[in-house]
Formats: C-alpha cells, structure tokens, sequence
C-alpha cells in the first residue's frame, strides 16, 4: 500500500489538485464576478487583473446596510426583504422540524410500537416524492382550506412536512446508539419521560442533533419551488427573488452574482465548518438503505 | 423495560407533533393530488368547483406529443446522467483510495457543489454558458476556435444540462464509493494481494464485486433524485429551446404555473411519482434479498 502510493505521488497530487480546481472553479467565477463592475464584465478583453469592488454587494444589500452607498440611486429593497424572509423562514422550520422530528424518533426507538422497518419505508417513500409534485396539492389547499398563501407560516408548514421523515429516520440511528443505562439511571432518580428525554437523550446525540439541522436547513435555505408558489410580494425568500430577477436579455451579472453569493454563503460555510457530518448524513442514507 | 415505567401515553404524545404535521402537510396534499388528477381545474376555481372528467387528463397526456417527449427527455437525461456520473465517480473513488492527507480536503471541498442552492448552480453554469461573456466561448474564441452555442441550441442544450449535473452531483457517488471501499473487509483485500492479483484484478475480482450492494442503492438513489432536478434546468434554459430539455418535473411546473391546468399538472405529478414509486420499490425489494442473503450466508458460514 504504502509503496505504491509512494511511486505515483506526483501524478496523484496532480489529478487532485485538477479535481479540486474543476469542482471549485464555478463557484470562484462566481465569486470573482460578484467583485467586478458590469462594464469589466461585457468588455471584450476580460483580464485576470481588476481592482475587487464591493458596489455590487451594496446594491442588493442597500436596503439592510446602515450607509447609504454613493453609487446607488435607486435602492431596491427587495432582497434585502426577502433576506430577512430566507433567514426567518429557514430557521423557523428547522427549529420546529428538529424538536418535532426528535421527540418522534425517541418514541420510535424507546417504546417500539412500530417497527424500525416502517420508519425506513416511510422515508424511502417521502424521499421519492419531487417537491413539484407537491406544487399543484399545496396550492390549491393552502389558498381554499388552510388560508395560508401568501404567509411565511404557510411555507414553514410544508417545509416541516417535507423534512420530518428524513430527520426522524437519521435521529432515530443515533438515538439507537445511546445506552439504555444511562436513561434507567436518571429514571432511579426520579425524573420523568420529558426530563429523561431533554436532560439525558438529546445531550448525547448532538452530532446527529447537528447533520439533521445542517440538511434540514439547507433544504429549506435552498427550496425554490414552493416558496414561489406560496409566498406573495411582501414574504418572498432570496431564491425566489433571484428567478424572478432573471431576464431573457440584458441581465446585470455582477449584481445576481452577488445575490447568488449571498444565498450560498451560509452553505458554503456549513460545510467547512461540519463536513463530517454532513458526510455521515450523506453516507448513512446508502449504507443503511 | 421503558414503556412499563411509564404512562402508557408518553409515545403517543411524543409522535403527535411530527403525525399531525406529516398529515396535514404531506399525506393529505397527495391524496388531495390523487383526486384533483380527475378533475378539469384551474387555479381560479374552488376545487368543489371544477368538473370531473375521470380518467380524461391521463388519456389525453398519453396522446400529447409533447408529454410524450418530455418524458423521453426525462429517461434519456436520467440514464445518461446516473452512467456518467457512476462512471466518473466510482473511477474517482478507486483512484483516491489511499491514506493521503488530501483526500480529506478533497471530500469537504466535493461537498461544495451538492450544498449551494440548485438556483445558484444553474445561475453559475448559464453565466459559464453564456454566448459572448461566458468562459467558454471565451475560452474557445482565444485559442481559435467557433464558439459553441451552449443553451440556444436544440442539440447542444441537454448536453450543457447534463455536464452541469455531472458536476453537481458526481462527489455524491464519489463520496459513497469511497465510504463503501473503506469499510470493504481488509482481510479480502490482504488475501488477493497476498495471492498475487494485480491492481486491476483486485479492482474487478474483489473490489467491485464486495461493493456492489452499496453501489446499486447509491445509483438507485442517484436516479431518483435525477427524475427531481428541476431548478437548475429552470435557471439554465427554462425547457427550451423547444421542449429539448423540458424534463417532467419541468413541465408539471410550467403546466400548473404557466397554462393554469392543475388537473393536468396533478395528472402529470402522478405518472412521475408512479414512475418513481416502481424505482423505490425496486431498491427496497433490492435491500431486503441482500438482508436476506448476507443472513443466509452468515447462517450457513456459523452451521461450519
């Protein structure tokens, strides 16, 4: 093993930092051209070289910003509106799913009324269904019945909805894990079912606490469809916004490049920061069935 | 042991929440779909309102030429996209299976591209794509050569969705494979080096074939999430030009939002999750005969 790696070092750290290049090459144009003025963008001789500027982030970003930047003459305030809406929504549900989902996937080990294989099912199942196939359902309930279009809580409802059955079924694995011993010891001691759960249970499965929180949030951060479906004017989030922003001609890349910065910013750091884990979410999923 | 020390509610009180939640957002907007596939309806109208038509909206999407194309283009974008990325990725992982510090970067840097918004990947790829500032064409018109039409041709415009996809979500079979070789027997690995197999062999006589149950679910789960990419072709090309990349989930989109025919689209929604319900039974029934063999194995190698 050792030896041949050894021998191919250098063809093997090529091919590496290729690989790296090709996966993090869009997002850098990306991010380059959310520094360039548009002019240096539509020019014919793109040069490496330019002077970064941040005027771009200032225009979508003039709503929120507490100058008011000297380029802009009209400000538009709706992305930084529908920031606020990306960072309410996105939170909210994954607050709720998290609590909710915890709570079920406890049962669900602890008192196994049902089996584990009807967990796996269900998953497996809500996994398949495409948001899309939710548009036409979801419009037309939460317009007539639920009186719930237009609302963030409206959005936030189907979110929950559509995340619970993965955040259960990966809690679940964790929880699994946790010794029954420990929860008998603070039972002796006198506390009850919610004390065992929130004292005892959820300290120790916090890495599965974490991977369900980061997929749950990136999933709702990230939804498009939707959101355009429910949320009016006034509750719209930044994905949303940046379809809506894009023309058949004449489209300012600098600024929606700056936008789609912003939308992947968090994701981005996410991954940085929690990489394990959101490996182990991803892995678990094949690995297990 | 538990559930005797405890009321004989507690687990119902802990499953409320997430049943009632899952009833009322999922469960009861797809049995709601399922009925509103019968109807001729448009947004504007109360479901009560609109008519029954029966089976008439899946009769009529049979006999639609341009459903029936763009379910061809979904198959055809599916196949096409779990090969290449199998391919690439599994390739990738037996390439980089080694103890080298790098390839724990290289995984978290893989990751990158699954975790950005689907809107920004698209957004990413049609400035790539684009005819004059694209770096591309850029790149093709410096070195001498014609530009490529990306997005504006009917031929080329599945190939563009296709390399964007490829790109996006080939580390998530990289990763998996790579997790799969990890975790393979060493002892295996040992006796066909010990044996004398070369790389090659060891790859095709142990490797691939030890791996396999992981490698289909992995492909199988792939497949289903590539009948359900639908903004970064939005982004990208919106379907067109012409319905050349007009992907099912595409169309219910356009169906329910553009044309305003909510029965139809239900309709739609429901050939795809019919088509994807046969994929999931599949991996399911996959799961349980491996379950089943490995226990048999397992029973047979402790009989001696």
């Amino acid at each position: 093993m050792n030896t041949s790696s050894q021998q191919q070092n250098p063809a093997f750290y090529a091919l590496l930092v290729v690989l790296i290049i090709m996966a993090v090459g869009p997002i850098w144009l990306m991010l380059t051209t959310s520094l360039r003025l548009n002019v240096d963008i539509m020019s014919e001789t793109s040069s490496l070289l330019f002077m970064p500027t941040l005027q771009n982030y200032e225009t979508v970003l003039c709503d929120v910003l507490w100058y008011d930047p000297a380029h802009v003459d009209y400000c538009d305030p709706t992305f930084g509106r529908a920031l606020g809406n990306s960072i309410i929504v996105a939170l909210i549900a994954t607050g709720i799913t998290l609590v909710v989902g915890c709570m079920a996937a406890y049962a669900l080990v602890r008192f196994r009324f049902m089996g584990r294989d009807t967990v796996s099912i269900t998953t497996l199942l809500m996994r398949m269904v495409p948001p899309a196939v939710l548009l036409v359902p979801v419009f037309g309930i939460w317009t007539f019945q639920y009186q719930l279009d237009g609302t963030r809580a409206g959005v936030i409802l189907v979110y929950v909805a559509m995340n619970l059955p993965f955040v259960i079924w990966i809690l679940q694995s964790f929880i699994v894990q946790v010794p029954i011993q420990l929860e008998e010891a603070a039972r002796m001691d006198g506390a009850n079912a919610f004390q065992v759960f929130f004292l005892v249970v959820l300290p120790v499965i916090k890495p599965g606490l974490a991977a369900a929180s980061i997929f749950t949030f990136r999933i709702v951060w990230n939804e498009f469809l939707l959101a355009n479906a429910l949320l009016d004017r006034n509750t719209r989030t930044v994905p949303v916004t940046i379809v809506n922003s894009l023309t058949e001609y004449d489209i300012d890349w600098a600024v929606i490049m700056a936008t789609g910065m912003l939308l992947a910013i968090p994701p981005i750091i996410f991954t940085f920061v929690a990489s394990k884990q959101i490996i182990t979410g991803m892995t678990a999923g094949a690995v297990k069935g | 042991m538990g559930a005797i020390t405890l009321g004989r509610m507690t687990p119902y009180v802990f499953l409320a929440p997430a049943a009632a939640f899952m009833i009322v957002g999922l469960l009861y907007p797809i049995g709601y779909m399922v009925y509103a596939s019968f109807l001729d309806w448009n947004p504007s109208q109360r479901i009560g309102e609109a008519e029954w038509i029966g089976l008439r909206n899946y009769v009529n999407l049979l006999q639609d030429d341009a459903f029936r194309e763009s379910m061809f283009v979904t198959l055809k974008f599916a196949s096409i996209v779990v090969s290449l990325e199998m391919l690439l990725g599994v390739g990738l992982a037996l390439l980089l299976d080694r103890e080298i510090r790098g390839v724990a970067v290289l995984r978290t840097i893989f990751i990158l591209p699954m975790m950005i918004a689907p809107i920004v990947v698209g957004l990413m790829w049609r400035y790539m794509y684009h005819p004059t500032v694209g770096i591309f064409n850029r790149t093709l018109e410096d070195w001498g050569f014609q530009p490529i039409p990306w997005l504006s041709d009917a031929n080329w415009a599945l190939t563009s969705v296709i390399i964007a996809d490829v790109w996006q979500w080939t580390p998530f079979i990289f990763i998996l494979a790579l997790a799969a070789l990890q975790s393979l027997p060493r002892s295996a690995l040992e006796a066909a080096r010990i044996d004398g197999a070369s790389a090659w062999q060891q790859i095709i006589y142990v490797k691939l074939p030890l791996m396999m149950p992981v490698l289909i679910v992995t492909a199988l789960l792939r497949l289903i999430d590539a009948f359900k990419v639908l903004e970064v072709i939005l982004v990208m090309t919106n379907g067109g030009p012409g319905l050349s990349t007009e992907i099912l989930a595409l169309r219910v989109y356009r169906t329910a939002s553009e044309f305003r025919e909510l029965g139809v689209a239900a309709a739609m929604s429901n050939y795809l999750l019919m088509l994807l319900l046969v994929l999931t039974v599949a991996m399911f029934i996959y799961n349980k005969v491996t379950e089943a063999r490995a226990a048999r194995l397992r029973q047979m190698a402790e009989k001696g």
